[in-house]
């Protein structure tokens, strides 16, 4: 093989790798500011679990009768959701008042930076810039790589199903918004535990409740800073790594992982520069071997 | 050294030993097991669940399948690109258990997904964002540039003896002529091919330890660093030579040939020093991040951490610098072995031991079913690779003819 014929075969191999320059991280993605969100007051929820009704009602889940709900037997396990609920209620002893426990509803956060859309592999999940993170069902290959990111260890997947088996995690009713309807769990709430609004104005919500009763809530909204921030938002009367919160940064979930990501495909240029490298050290010593 | 070494195949060896039979009746029981998992779905015969997504068909069919693939690369990158005309007699053995292993990743991550009549979607659906899409693409062009690669074995094997059934023997001649154009093709671009290789290697090798940074505070902070990729990159760099040392020495025996000794010892005297590397950053990490305090507590995590370090690292490490080991066949399978085990502790920890979901109710261990699968795939590889080597020119043996003429000549690097 001739000078000529390396330099002409490199300069192919190059041009090869260069369109799939458009791998590098999708542009800066823009989100609303106007977003939407949930502000779930753990302080007034009274665990009627009538949010979970609705939420299978709403999503087509095989559900009891809602009189069912009334059971507070359930209450003796911690519930997660999963591929057959996609929001509990679970309950607290409350160290103030134990007459009165603590109910915490459960579901996706809707992180404003999440980690399962970060991870997966052909962006089946969506963060829409109006807050719900949604998932695809025409485009998701099961790999579950979402469920290993997740930081609150939301997303389920249906084991049982040997085709198509779905992701299954609050989408936020994103189907009913567009319809200009609340999300199910909060048309439902009797008790206006869960408020609905821009995120933003629900932070000032917050705050306002936490500044005019301090003695009720504990000085700190979960979703606030967590991971970057979540859509979903949450009040309560003490630490929240009591009420089974993992405890988390405020750096966004998937920030490491991006940065080792694009720094190793800086617009290829890494990857083509050792591939340039080890072509010269072939060549080198090709060239050595020859002459011996 | 007397002989000339000439890939052949091993045709006059008996393909059917107990040995043999053994495999495959495990890999039958494996494809009994497969049925339920396309019939029923994952749930019904694995300990998956929403608490633990990935077992031990991530962990050890697809990331150590990887890693102990990279056998391929390192060899290819001595061989090819550095130019080390000695260690001709492994690229073909290296590149075919390459071949193979990655073949088997694919085949294990087929059957881990949940919809993997979907497994074509990474190649049009891209997010650049995920390490898991990157390894994706780049197990897939790496598995293509590997059966490239072996092409020219299949030419010298065929080319000129090309001989169907009667019925298809009109396809002779065309099936030659192709033969024949690949591997005059071949012969000009494989080196675009071989560098590519090695590209790829590195980086996906890199993007599997980037697959758990993701999970954050869910991995145990022992395993869990931004380094992960470095530790990857290096570590399959180091298992690269003991595999390849590993799996001469078995086919060897198996064959009953006489072992490439003075090549292998040579590869080992290379391990010694990549091992060293690797704990060097190894520990530097723990020291920066302070996680030396986690092996304070007795636990899982801990317990299984100081039995990687020690049987998959710094015994090896300490054994491949010494003389009587690289000498002797025993002691270096010995070593090899242990640090074949020992990577592929690394990925199992980094995968399933150390990934503590906060919500679990209990800890994964995987089902019978998930064993049979994984332990089926390892028969069924061994099996193809037993079976291609009695019928493609890829293990060397000495060569009487040449022997006789170059007898007395100094026989040097050049082929």
């Amino acid at each position: 093989m001739d000078r000529r014929n390396f330099l002409k075969a490199a300069a192919i191999a190059c041009t090869a790798a260069i369109p799939a320059k458009d791998l590098k991280a999708n542009e800066k993605f823009k989100i609303d500011e106007d977003r939407v969100g949930v502000l779930v007051d753990t302080t007034i929820c009274i665990g009627c679990r009538n949010c979970e009704w609705a939420c299978k009602k709403a999503h087509n889940l095989s559900t009891e009768p809602l009189e069912k709900y009334s059971n507070r037997e359930v209450f003796e396990n911690k519930r997660r959701p999963n591929n057959k609920a996609l929001t509990v209620v679970n309950q607290f002893y409350n160290p103030k008042n134990s007459q009165l426990p603590i109910d915490v509803k459960v579901q996706c956060m809707h992180c404003d930076e999440p980690a399962c859309v970060s991870a997966c592999i052909v962006h089946a999940i969506t963060k829409h810039k109006e807050g719900p993170v949604t998932w695809d069902s025409t485009m998701c290959i099961g790999c579950r790589y979402c469920m290993v990111a997740c930081p609150f260890q939301i997303p389920a997947f249906e084991y049982d199903k040997a085709l198509q088996p779905k992701i299954m995690k609050c989408d936020f009713c994103i189907d009913r918004q567009k319809e200009g309807k609340l999300p199910a769990c909060v048309e439902i709430c009797p008790t206006e535990t869960l408020t609905f609004g821009k995120r933003k104005d629900l932070i000032e919500i917050a705050r306002d409740r936490i500044k005019r009763k301090p003695n009720r809530y504990s000085n700190h909204i979960l979703g606030e800073h967590e991971v970057g921030g979540t859509s979903w938002l949450y009040l309560a009367g003490q630490d929240f790594s009591k009420l089974d919160f993992p405890k988390l940064v405020s750096d966004p979930a998937p920030g490491v992982t991006e940065s080792i990501q694009h720094g190793i495909f800086a617009y290829f240029i890494p990857p083509i520069a050792l591939y340039a490298l080890l072509g010269g050290i072939m060549w080198i010593n090709k060239n050595k071997s020859g002459e011996e | 050294m007397d002989f000339l070494m000439k890939p052949t195949l091993l045709k006059d060896k008996k393909f059917f030993t107990p040995g043999v039979i053994i495999l495959i009746l495990l890999a039958i029981n494996a494809i009994v097991f497969l049925a339920f998992r396309f019939f029923s779905g994952l749930g019904s015969m694995t300990n998956l669940n929403n608490q633990n997504p990935w077992g031990i068909w991530i962990a050890i069919d697809v990331a150590s399948g990887v890693a102990l693939a990279a056998g391929g690369f390192t060899s290819a990158a001595l061989g090819h690109i550095i130019h080390k005309n000695e260690y001709e007699v492994i690229l073909r053995p290296a590149l075919l258990t390459a071949m193979l292993g990655y073949t088997f990743v694919a085949l294990g991550v087929f059957i881990d997904l949940g919809r993997y009549y979907y497994i074509w979607h990474p190649l049009v659906m891209w997010n650049g964002s995920s390490p898991l899409f990157e390894v994706g693409i780049c197990v897939i062009i790496y598995v293509t540039v590997l059966y490239i690669e072996f092409i020219p074995i299949v030419c010298e094997r065929f080319i000129g003896k090309v001989k169907l059934i009667a019925s298809l023997s009109f396809l002779n001649k065309p099936i030659d002529s192709l033969l024949r154009f690949l591997d005059r093709s071949l012969s000009k671009t494989m080196f675009i091919f071989i560098i590519a290789g090695v590209v790829l290697s590195t980086l996906h090798q890199s993007s599997l330890g980037t697959l758990m940074v993701i999970a954050g505070p869910k991995m145990h902070p022992l395993w869990q660093t931004p380094i992960l990729p470095l530790l990857f990159l290096l570590s399959a760099i180091g298992v690269g030579f003991p595999m390849i040392i590993f799996e001469s020495l078995i086919a060897s025996r198996s064959f009953g040939l006489k072992a490439e000794m003075h090549v292998l010892s040579k590869l080992g005297r290379m391990v010694g020093p990549i091992l060293g590397i690797y704990l060097a950053f190894k520990i530097g990490d723990m020291f920066i991040r302070g996680t030396f305090v986690y092996l304070t507590e007795i636990n899982t995590q801990s317990i299984m951490f100081v039995i990687e370090m020690l049987v998959g690292v710094i015994v090896p490490l300490r054994m491949f610098f010494s003389e009587k080991v690289l000498n002797s066949k025993l002691l270096l399978f010995f070593a090899s072995t242990l640090t074949v085990i020992g990577v592929m502790l690394n990925r199992i920890n980094t995968f399933l031991v150390a990934y503590s979901p906060p919500y679990a109710l209990k800890s994964y261990f995987p089902s019978v079913g998930e064993i049979s699968v994984t332990v089926g795939f390892i028969a069924i590889l061994v099996l193809i690779y037993r079976v291609i080597v009695m019928n493609l020119p890829v293990i060397s043996l000495p060569d009487k003819k040449l022997v006789h003429k170059t007898k007395y000549e100094i026989i040097g690097g050049s082929k």
